[in-house]
């Protein structure tokens, strides 16, 4: 059984219709890339995968729960990075992260999410202090410390340098390597050829594509996923 | 540590890192008594108070004020700001029930609160003979309920407001009736008397505090009320309360 399916998903804002009949399904194990432009109904879909939003119409599966029933034990099992994570300014990384593995029934151990997120030297730093990248893996921390088997990270490197977006990769490559499952929200496609196994591509509150970043290439047949992503979601122009 | 301690304690660290409420709620009622009863007259009897010292009668007023605005300025501010910046987004993705941030947040102003007051009746002894509690306990009892009364209908505007300005603004609608019941803006002796039999029952409870203070019995309709003031309010509160 995948880990999440999704069944013709639809979810409207007012008359704006924001998903519009979505289908598709994560296997245990796999990164899995949500690919689109802005407003292509990326986020929506996420947020009802986490049972933030309810859906107006279809079917959602998550770890074997209905998100919008069972947000209870799904937050226990799901770790989330948002796209922009706050925390107050004057709170410490380390206290933030002992705070939020309070929170969960079986914490990861705060001393190795610190060493392992490159964070140790600003453990006692203020997160308002932090740059941005810092910041970024702080998020990613968060999302890790309730030791979920699924993380779900929001547009991970935007803002970042080229060096930092190398390593929040090799970071991504790690969780899954740790036995994680990951969704990807992106919109970078050389982020998503380089950790997806699997992406779909969303247009316009569709998914037009579904399958490897080198299934995709030879569909659309072009030779970089980037040129795929454009002749693919090119109709709602 | 479970989630409601270790979620109070940060807080409370954040708290004295930005320590203006603190200060606020804790310094202001002691400066605002000196500064009234430095006022010549302010603490000899006086005909227009039929004979008492203004200042007696205006002590129970100055710990309304300390309360009013802990519980509507302080408590919906701090939320809303969360909300408004978006660390209650992120809490909603752990399973933290927002019951616990309420708490946390109701708990540490209770301690500000008691602080302020504590001040206020010790220097008003100390420096102007304003007479301490009759009936110390039943001072105690009447002062935690009626403070956990006024800063539940914080906690509401805390609930639902989306930004720290829009709190403040929610509060406003609590804050005004509160402080006039109160006798903040006229002293509650010279109000009419129906007015004054409405405030009776008004949080945070200025005459059953002042019938703990003289030594008078307490009514206990008026704890009562004050009672279900705090669980009504802080019930819906936790019912109303909305993470983005």
């Amino acid at each position: 059984m995948p880990l999440i399916e999704v069944t013709d998903l639809r979810k409207r804002y007012g008359n704006r219709v924001a998903v519009d009949g979505v289908s598709f399904s994560v296997e245990r194990g796999e990164i899995f890339g949500i690919l689109g432009t802005n407003g292509a109904g990326k986020t929506t879909t996420v947020e009802c995968l986490q049972g933030l939003r309810r859906a107006d119409a279809g079917e959602l599966s998550v770890l074997g729960l209905n998100p919008a029933t069972d947000r209870a034990a799904l937050t226990r099992r799901v770790g989330v990075q948002l796209q922009e994570s706050q925390l107050p300014a004057k709170l410490r990384v380390r206290e933030a992260l002992e705070l939020f593995a309070s929170f969960y029934p079986n914490p990861a151990d705060v001393d190795l999410l610190l060493d392992q997120l490159d964070l140790r030297d600003h453990a006692r730093s203020y997160f308002g202090k932090l740059s941005g990248g810092q910041k970024q893996r702080v998020s990613i921390a968060l999302a890790l410390v309730g030791n979920p088997e699924l993380a779900i990270l929001d547009e991970l490197t935007t803002g970042l340098d080229p060096h930092a977006r190398r390593d929040t990769w090799k970071l991504v490559e790690a969780i899954r390597g740790a036995g994680v499952t990951v969704l990807l929200v992106t919109h970078f496609m050389d982020e998503a050829e380089r950790l997806c196994d699997r992406v779909a591509i969303f247009d316009a509150g569709h998914v037009v594509a579904t399958g490897t970043p080198a299934e995709l290439r030879a569909t659309a047949g072009e030779s970089t996923l980037d040129d795929a992503f454009v002749s693919l979601t090119g109709s709602a122009r | 540590m479970n989630t409601f301690t270790k979620i109070t304690v940060t807080e409370s660290k954040l708290f004295l890192r930005t320590p203006m409420w603190a200060l606020f709620g804790i310094l202001l009622p002691p400066a605002l008594l000196l500064g009234i009863g430095a006022i010549p007259g302010m603490s000899q009897p006086s005909e227009v108070t039929a004979g008492f010292r203004f200042i007696d009668l205006w002590v129970p007023s100055l710990i309304v004020v300390s309360l009013a605005m802990l519980a509507l300025q302080a408590i919906p501010g701090a939320v809303a700001t969360y909300r408004e910046q978006g660390v209650l987004r992120q809490l909603a993705t752990t399973p933290v029930h927002p019951a616990n941030l309420l708490g946390a947040q109701l708990l540490i102003h209770v301690v500000v609160a008691l602080a302020g007051v504590a001040l206020v009746l010790g220097l008003g002894h100390a420096v102007y003979d304003v007479p301490l509690p009759r009936h110390p306990l039943t001072f105690l009892v009447t002062l935690l309920l009626g403070t956990v009364s006024v800063f539940a209908l914080g906690l509401i505007a805390a609930a639902v407001a989306r930004t720290a300005k829009s709190a403040g603004g929610l509060a406003m609608i609590a804050f005004f009736p509160i402080m006039f019941f109160g006798g903040v803006y006229l002293p509650r002796p010279l109000l009419p008397d129906v007015l004054r039999r409405i405030g009776d029952y008004v949080p945070p409870g200025t005459q059953p505090l002042q019938d703990a203070w003289v030594g008078n019995g307490v009514q206990p309709l008026q704890l009562a009320v004050l009672a279900a003031f705090a669980v009504a309010g802080t019930a819906l509160a936790a019912r109303l309360f909305r993470w983005e």
